[in-house]
């Protein structure tokens, strides 16, 4: 019978897993999100740097490509922590550009029009909501960053064998960890400000400004004060520490120095930065968890 | 007969204050309505039943599922808010799918039946168009459809026909009609438009200051009413009396000159009005005129808010 023609019947049918649910909203979300040819294209870009430092580890390790290319071998420890460091370094900062452009479209349009109550009204908790909304970041982002860059690792290790892969390993792992705790970070920041600033622009040009204000407010400390622990509310210089500790690279010069030019600071403890994150991803939840109310109750 | 909604010394207090004060009650119609003035506690009602607000003390139930095991008691329920509530970028037909995929319906099986609820609703030609650009009698069916894709038990419905013109309002009455006629699922129509609960609900449930004001079936109140009627009546005589007599009614006869007469027969409950007819026919009585003495839910209401501790 055709569906105009027909009158209202119960449903009988087979339902889905209550645990799948929430992957619902990261499935509508991608369809959305890739309507956009402008946000495909970004995608692609962020591919970009991983395909040339594929190409680049493919012929440091070949010695046909050096020959055709006429390149002389790169030195031995060419393929080190840093090289990966600085490509996640690549990768993150396009995973914060990503955050910023979808995170504002994710929550926002269920509050301003009230749909959440229809969301919550359902066999659906407020934390499966969130986690589907999370996931929807955590796909996109995993795929600029970590994904790629284990991809590399792994050609690396492949090409150069296992003693390689033996001395390394724990850049591996600084890699898986240090993109989840990014990712984190960006996720649920971007989502709570989705969820407290109704305007897209609004909430994009906010993301940036907690991480450009973070980093004024710390060399404002720095100056007023003396001392860098200002610097806690400074994200990327947090992250920063964090991925050096990841990557075995704290005997170096400062991060300090290297990213604010500060020849006389010491870094905060990496024990410090991490508190600095998980509070960050605290308070977002904080927020969230206000914000994501089926109904809002006035004291 | 599982009772469809339950309240056992049902206290809600929000921010400090006692919402909804020792509710009791066993709700068991096919539509029932929720009345009371503004700030009376039907929403506050509402939400608990959907487990958006834990009780303080005693319980509610929905089909004897407790309102504090909020996802199997969010199974059984449809819910249409009061308030805007869709996502204005997607169509509707998407947002209804959507919709009853987070209700757990597969798929296809979500996207076959949100089509349905549109067609069903009166939307069909408006699907495929953003809900943004939907007016506000579109936007009420809208959430209407959303609410009962999934083909829950019990549908709960907030003011459905909050900001409707008449005739969209005429169409919401007949679409909730309609739908209680099916058999399939119970309703719930919170409201404080009288003549719509009147026009859809058995039952009603009237709060006042989140106490139960009043409850009543509305059927018992409407058959109970049929049996005080007052004839105008031409050529009613002994005969006719003795006849109306017969049938077991008390009756008066008022005069009115001119062989006209004013009849006020009381009916038992076994007779029907017909028979009064058959009466009248047997005895060459024309009759002119017919009332029965009706207490609409406006009494009903009146009067519970009056003996509730007056104004409303």
């Amino acid at each position: 019978m055709a569906v105009y023609k027909r009158a209202y019947r119960p449903y009988e049918g087979a339902l889905t897993p209550e645990w799948s649910r929430f992957l619902v909203l990261p499935r509508y979300a991608y369809q959305e999100i890739f309507e956009s040819r402008l946000l495909t294209a970004f995608l692609v870009i962020c591919f970009v740097p991983f395909v040339v430092e594929a190409a680049i580890v493919y012929v440091a390790n070949s010695e046909a490509a050096r020959a055709v290319l006429q390149i002389s071998r790169p030195p031995a420890d060419f393929l080190r922590p840093d090289f990966f460091a600085a490509l996640l370094g690549i990768q993150g900062g396009l995973a914060f550009c990503l955050t910023a452009w979808v995170a504002p479209i994710l929550v926002s349009p269920d509050l301003v029009n009230g749909a959440l109550p229809l969301y919550l009204s359902r066999p659906f908790t407020r934390a499966e909501y969130v986690l589907g909304k999370t996931a929807v970041l955590i796909g996109l982002l995993s795929l600029v960053t970590w994904v790629p860059m284990l991809a590399l690792f792994s050609l690396e290790a492949g090409l150069a064998g296992s003693d390689w892969l033996s001395a390394n390993l724990r850049v591996g792992v600084g890699i898986f960890l240090g993109a989840w705790i990014w990712i984190a970070v960006l996720t649920l920041l971007g989502l709570a400000l989705s969820a407290w600033i109704r305007w897209r622009l609004v909430a994009s040009a906010a993301l940036f400004a907690v991480f450009f204000m973070g980093t004024a407010f710390g060399e404002m400390w720095r100056g007023v004060l003396r001392n860098s622990w200002g610097r806690l509310a400074n994200l990327s210089y947090m992250i920063g520490i964090v991925w050096r500790h990841l990557f075995g690279l704290e005997t170096r010069r400062s991060l300090a120095r290297e990213m604010l030019d500060d020849r006389r600071a010491h870094d905060v403890p990496v024990w410090a930065a991490w508190l600095a994150l998980l509070a960050v991803c605290a308070f977002s939840l904080w927020l969230l968890n206000r914000r994501l109310q089926a109904r809002e109750v006035v004291s | 007969m599982t009772a469809v909604i339950e309240l056992d010394g049902l206290v809600v207090r929000l921010g400090g204050r006692t919402i909804l004060d020792r509710l009791s009650g066993a709700l068991r119609g096919r539509a029932i309505g929720l009345l009371g003035p503004n700030g009376a506690g039907k929403s506050t009602l509402i939400n608990t039943l959907l487990g958006f607000h834990p009780p303080a003390a005693g319980c509610a139930r929905i089909f004897g599922t407790d309102v504090r095991q909020s996802k199997a008691l969010r199974r059984l329920v449809g819910y249409m808010p009061e308030n805007d509530a869709f996502i204005a970028h997607l169509s509707g037909v998407r947002f209804v799918r959507y919709m009853a995929e987070l209700a757990g319906l597969p798929a296809e099986q979500a996207l076959e039946r949100a089509h349905e609820a549109f067609f069903y609703v009166g939307l069909g030609e408006a699907r495929y168009r953003k809900l943004g650009t939907y007016s506000l009698g579109m936007k009420q069916l809208a959430k209407l459809a959303q609410a009962i894709a999934h083909g829950p038990r019990l549908l709960l419905l907030d003011e459905p026909t909050n900001g409707l013109d008449p005739p969209a309002r005429l169409r919401m009455i007949r679409l909730i009609r309609e739908i209680r006629d099916t058999g399939r699922m119970h309703i719930l129509i919170s409201s404080h438009l009288l003549r719509d609960v009147e026009e859809c609900c058995e039952e009603v449930l009237i709060l006042k200051e989140g106490r139960v004001a009043a409850h009543c079936d509305l059927e018992e109140e409407r058959r109970a009413n049929r049996k005080f009627v007052e004839l105008e009546a031409v050529g009613a005589g002994d005969s006719f009396a003795g006849a109306v007599q017969g049938l077991g009614c008390d009756y008066a006869i008022y005069p009115n000159g001119n062989g006209a007469a004013r009849v006020k027969v009381v009916l038992p409950e076994a007779i029907e009005m017909r028979e009064l007819f058959r009466v009248a026919a047997e005895h060459d009585v024309q009759i002119r005129r017919m009332n029965y003495r009706r207490d609409s839910l406006e009494d009903i209401f009146l009067a519970a808010m009056k003996a509730n501790g007056g104004g409303l």
